[in-house]
């Protein structure tokens, strides 16, 4: 098992943890929950095997629901942003992406922040929309995103900022 | 052929996608139905033990608070006990089968419990091995929690009032008007009954407590008070908001109850329903 294998098994099961015996119950003002365990899929090798990341994904996404009781609602907002994710980092990060170069902890605050963004806002929307699962509650929906979505990203890019290999 | 297999070889990740997304949305819709979340639930030994782990270290901090609701508790039954105005001889020529044998109490520890999501559940600690199973009532000392809705050996999970898949059948404490508790998902504070007819004299601040015409609960136990209400768009029925008694954001014993009469209730309906 080399290190990066091991490193994305241990990110695996500490975000899932994380998530199911922390995060899942910070319920900020009543409803405001972060879903930071996505980093996993935004930090991803991504020179690796595209259709053993959209499985993972899924895995991940249904150790969530598991710990949450939600049917499979993170399981497919979760398989989504995986698959689309490399149109979102080509937007995002641009002519990087294209070298196949790419190292998340070079890549400047800015433009993380804005891959995040749309990451975890696709997340969210789907994940949402799959929860309350009813067309005539679309603003609860979109309340529900935006705050979450606001909470998620801070607490991602902290997460990426804090534990990230020094840069020389 | 060939051209098939290509075909499958070139696209096998969006593929992979679309299966893997119509199956998370399938147990989604699942999860949506009333008595169906069979396959992705907190029952299971694997979470159930994640759940157990972390309530070994969390239950100590609050334990003064569980002190005092014990407290509460006893004190309200006391002063039942002590008001009744029993005789023991009388009580021991009642027939006991009147007496106590219709509901079984089992106590519980909540291991895991939400009240953000659109179907909250919560997860305790009692199982199959302990004899609970399905559409058992679960309650605490202050008033209703849920219904059980999955078990494994070990863990049962709860689906609470708060959720829009449950309607459990309520009346006034006053007079015996009924209806359905049903959840609009805004509040945890609150429920709200439906389908209370218009004759009924509603004023804020009764209690509500439930119907005896479900299997699931006994009659009488507590739900909440009445905070406002209005009659709906028909003009026949009322819907009230109700304010749990219940802080459901803090639940930490509850007691799971057992109708041993609930399969014979069941049966007779089915043979007047043919």
């Amino acid at each position: 098992m080399n290190s990066v294998t091991f490193n994305s098994v241990v990110r695996f099961v500490v975000l899932v943890l994380l998530q199911g015996l922390v995060l899942n119950h910070v319920n900020f003002l009543g409803y405001i929950n972060p879903y930071p365990y996505i980093l996993f899929i935004a930090l991803f090798p991504i020179n690796n095997n595209r259709t053993l990341f959209v499985f993972l994904a899924f895995l991940l996404g249904l150790c969530v629901d598991f710990l949450t009781d939600t049917g499979g609602m993170h399981a497919a907002a979760c398989v989504t942003i995986a698959y689309i994710r490399p149109p979102i980092l080509k937007f995002s990060f641009g002519t990087i992406y294209d070298n196949q170069t790419i190292k998340f902890n070079q890549i400047e605050l800015g433009s993380r922040m804005v891959y995040f963004s749309i990451i975890v806002t696709i997340h969210h929307l789907i994940l949402f929309s799959l929860e309350v699962f009813n067309t005539s509650n679309i603003i609860l929906i979109l309340k529900k995103t935006l705050f979450s979505s606001i909470f998620t990203i801070l607490l991602c890019t902290l997460l990426s900022i804090l534990f990230s290999p020094k840069r020389k | 052929m060939q051209q098939i297999i290509n075909f499958v070889i070139r696209n096998k990740t969006f593929l992979l996608f679309l299966l893997l997304f119509g199956l998370s949305v399938f147990f989604t819709i699942d999860s949506h139905s009333y008595h169906k979340s069979k396959f992705v639930n907190s029952a299971n030994f694997f979470t159930g033990g994640i759940y157990e782990t972390k309530n070994g270290f969390g239950q100590y901090l609050n334990l003064r608070e569980e002190n005092h609701a014990l407290i509460e508790e006893n004190r309200k039954l006391r002063t039942i006990v002590f008001n009744l105005d029993l005789d023991t001889l009388r009580v021991s020529k009642v027939d006991s089968t009147l007496l106590g044998d219709h509901y079984l109490f089992t106590s519980a520890d909540v291991f895991k419990n939400s009240y953000n999501l659109t179907n909250n559940y919560l997860t305790i600690n009692k199982g199959k091995k302990d004899n609970i199973k399905q559409d058992f009532g679960v309650i605490t000392s202050k008033g209703i929690v849920g219904i059980v809705e999955n078990t494994s050996n070990n863990y049962a999970t709860v689906l609470s009032v708060l959720s829009k898949k449950n309607r459990i059948n309520a009346q006034l404490k006053k007079t015996s008007h009924i209806g359905s508790l049903v959840w609009n998902g805004k509040s945890e504070e609150f429920v709200q009954l439906i389908d209370i007819s218009k004759f009924a004299p509603v004023a804020v601040g009764d209690t509500i407590m439930t119907g005896g015409q479900s299997a699931i609960f006994p009659k009488g136990i507590l739900i909440g008070k009445i905070e406002d209400f209005s009659l709906d768009i028909g003009g026949d029925t009322y819907t009230i908001n109700i304010r749990l008694f219940n802080d459901m954001t803090n639940i930490g014993h509850v007691y799971i109850i057992e109708n041993l009469n609930a399969g014979e209730i069941k049966s007779l309906e089915n043979e007047s329903n043919e």
